[in-house]
């Protein structure tokens, strides 16, 4: 049922011991009371240094659910999960978390730089490193000067970017992101999915990123882990030899694509 | 699991309405008719053309506050002037004795025991809701244990246990801030209840991804979250601490401007009593306004994030 064999050969990706490792994850809500549910029944994979993995199923298929066990926001009821070697008890502090909604992941009290200086404050980072930081993750999304501003001053695609910049800001290892595009328009969509494109290549970042978007995930990743409905299993695990250079047009219209594409469709669409 | 698009992607900033705030008059003194309009927020990017705009809005706004009041006051002025009656003196008459008695005179005297009183009650009160509400929100089993009991303390008329106040505290200035206090606790308490429990749990999360301490959990993401809301609290607060503050006055006192009112009517000095009633509401006003001016200045991401209408926090 899960075929990792071979997967690692994909891709530039060095080999080398896992950044994550899930194990025979399982994820029960409730348990022992009348309204038990089983939200991941068994979901097995790793994600290498450098690699980008994106998770994809059906609606309902507890993605946001598997997110917040491998980030460590939530126990998994049963199997383990490791980062850099280490099972996860807390969120580690060398990974980073952007959440789907801007709106609700930033705190509109306080401004964009003040939002992306808090993780550095929480670590301890002085003020002037902190102001140097912030200045210099800004450049790194694109953004300009909007420090001072507030983060409802901003369009969605630029609040997504000030999230990402935080996350970004104390140079996580690995960066986990749930749906990170799906608040905001398709052409910002193409604007930020180059952008995590970019960063991933410039910081040598590695990017686990959890979506229902087919076509997202082919033109993003190194491989896919495919899940099925609920309770969710790991259906297949789908390695993309697109190589690290994509174009938002030349890729998305290749034949390799459209070929993974019909095959990714068959999986995740009900039979 | 949420896969639907929820986010609003409102990307325009918006001219900027100030939030319409509205709130009635200071809850006191009925004499004068007071209307307190929202101060416009604090906009921290404004164009010029945008300030413009705000200004004109601004100068609107306050033509709409205050056209009532002045229509109010002028047909008092005019359907008084030549009253006889000895319980509705002249407007006039009034105003000249708000001047006698308390701009030249000593009455003003009255007002230090009673601003005192105040202070000390809304504040002790006010603090001891936030931290009551706080500690509610935090312990679930002693919130579920003492709902009942919250509820009923809520309700129950804070008048109505001077007596009791004056048994425990005897007749000095304690019982009349221990009262005060009493009244200002609940709203406090209860919205910042509230107002903790509507925080987002993504909130809670990002702060747990970001590594926070517990403290700068509460810092920044607990007290922000909640702080519209407990501002809202305290400013019901402040209302029930002014009432209380004149009814605590008003029985076994002497000082204060409740005292002085009810006893310019027991010597039956009308004008005099007027003059109280109306120094009173024109002081409920002022106090009133000053709170929604600093919580403006405070609140100014709120009430900005609210005319651009992207927070769902």
């Amino acid at each position: 049922m899960t075929q990792t064999l071979g997967a690692h050969a994909a891709g530039a990706t060095p080999a080398g011991p896992p950044v994550l490792d899930v194990a025979g994850l399982r994820k029960v809500f409730n348990v022992g009371r009348p309204d038990e549910r089983m939200a991941i029944d068994d979901v097995t994979f790793d994600v290498v240094k450098g690699e980008f993995v994106c998770i994809v199923g059906p609606s309902g298929a507890g993605k946001t659910t598997l997110l917040r066990c491998i980030s460590g926001l939530s126990a998994p009821t049963r199997g383990t999960v490791q980062f850099e070697g280490t099972a996860l008890t807390e969120v580690p502090d060398q990974l980073g978390v952007v959440f789907q909604d801007y709106g609700r992941s930033l705190f509109p009290w306080f401004t964009n730089g003040s939002n992306i200086a808090l993780p550095l404050k929480a670590r301890g980072v002085g003020r002037e490193e902190r102001t140097k930081r912030v200045n210099e993750v800004l450049t790194e999304v694109g953004l300009g000067h909007v420090e001072k501003q507030y983060p409802w001053q901003l369009s969605g695609g630029m609040q997504q970017r000030v999230a990402i910049a935080r996350t970004l800001s104390y140079k996580p290892d690995l960066l986990l992101m749930d749906e990170p595009f799906a608040s905001v328009d398709a052409q910002t969509r193409f604007d930020l999915e180059d952008l995590i494109l970019e960063v991933r290549e410039e910081a040598g970042i590695t990017v686990v990123l959890v979506t229902h978007d087919i076509d997202e995930a082919i033109y993003l990743s190194d491989r896919i882990v495919v899940l099925s409905g609920s309770p969710s299993k790991v259906r297949e695990i789908v390695t993309v030899p697109l190589g690290r250079d994509r174009d938002q047009v030349a890729t998305r219209s290749s034949e390799e694509f459209l070929e993974l594409r019909r095959h990714l469709l068959s999986l995740v669409m009900p039979h | 699991m949420t896969t639907a698009t929820t986010g609003s992607t409102a990307a325009g900033r918006d001219g900027g309405s100030p939030g319409s705030a509205s709130a009635g008059g200071a809850g006191v003194g009925d004499a004068v008719a007071v209307a307190v309009t929202d101060v416009p927020s604090t906009q921290v990017t404004a164009t010029p053309g945008r300030r413009a705009a705000g200004r004109r809005n601004r100068g609107r706004n306050l033509l709409l506050a205050l056209w009532l009041p002045v229509v109010l006051l002028v047909g008092w002025w005019f359907l008084s002037a030549n009253s006889t009656s000895p319980y509705f003196p002249p407007l006039q008459v009034i105003l000249q004795s708000v001047w006698d008695e308390w701009v030249i005179g000593d009455a003003k005297t009255q007002l230090w025991p009673s601003l005192r009183h105040l202070a000390l009650g809304f504040i002790g009160g006010s603090l001891l809701g936030v931290l009551g509400g706080a500690l509610l929100w935090r312990l679930p089993v002693l919130r579920k244990g003492t709902n009942p009991i919250v509820y009923f303390l809520y309700v129950l008329p804070a008048p109505a246990l001077l007596p009791a106040m004056i048994a425990l505290f005897g007749l000095g200035e304690a019982r009349q801030v221990a009262l005060i206090a009493f009244g200002a606790t609940w709203p406090a308490l209860l919205n910042t209840l509230d107002g903790m429990r509507g925080i987002d749990q993504v909130k809670f999360d990002t702060a747990r991804a970001m590594k926070f301490s517990s403290l700068r959990t509460v810092t920044a993401v607990v007290l922000p979250g909640a702080s519209p809301q407990i501002a809202a609290g305290l400013r019901a607060s402040l209302q029930v601490s002014i009432i209380l503050m004149v009814v605590s006055e008003m029985i076994a006192a002497s000082e204060g401007i409740g005292y002085f009112i009810l006893y310019a009517q027991t010597v039956f000095a009308i004008v005099t009593m007027w003059s109280g009633i109306v120094v009173l509401s024109v002081l409920g006003t002022l106090l009133n306004y000053l709170f929604v001016f600093a919580e403006h200045r405070l609140l100014g991401w709120y009430h900005g994030s609210r005319a651009v209408g992207t927070d769902k926090a």
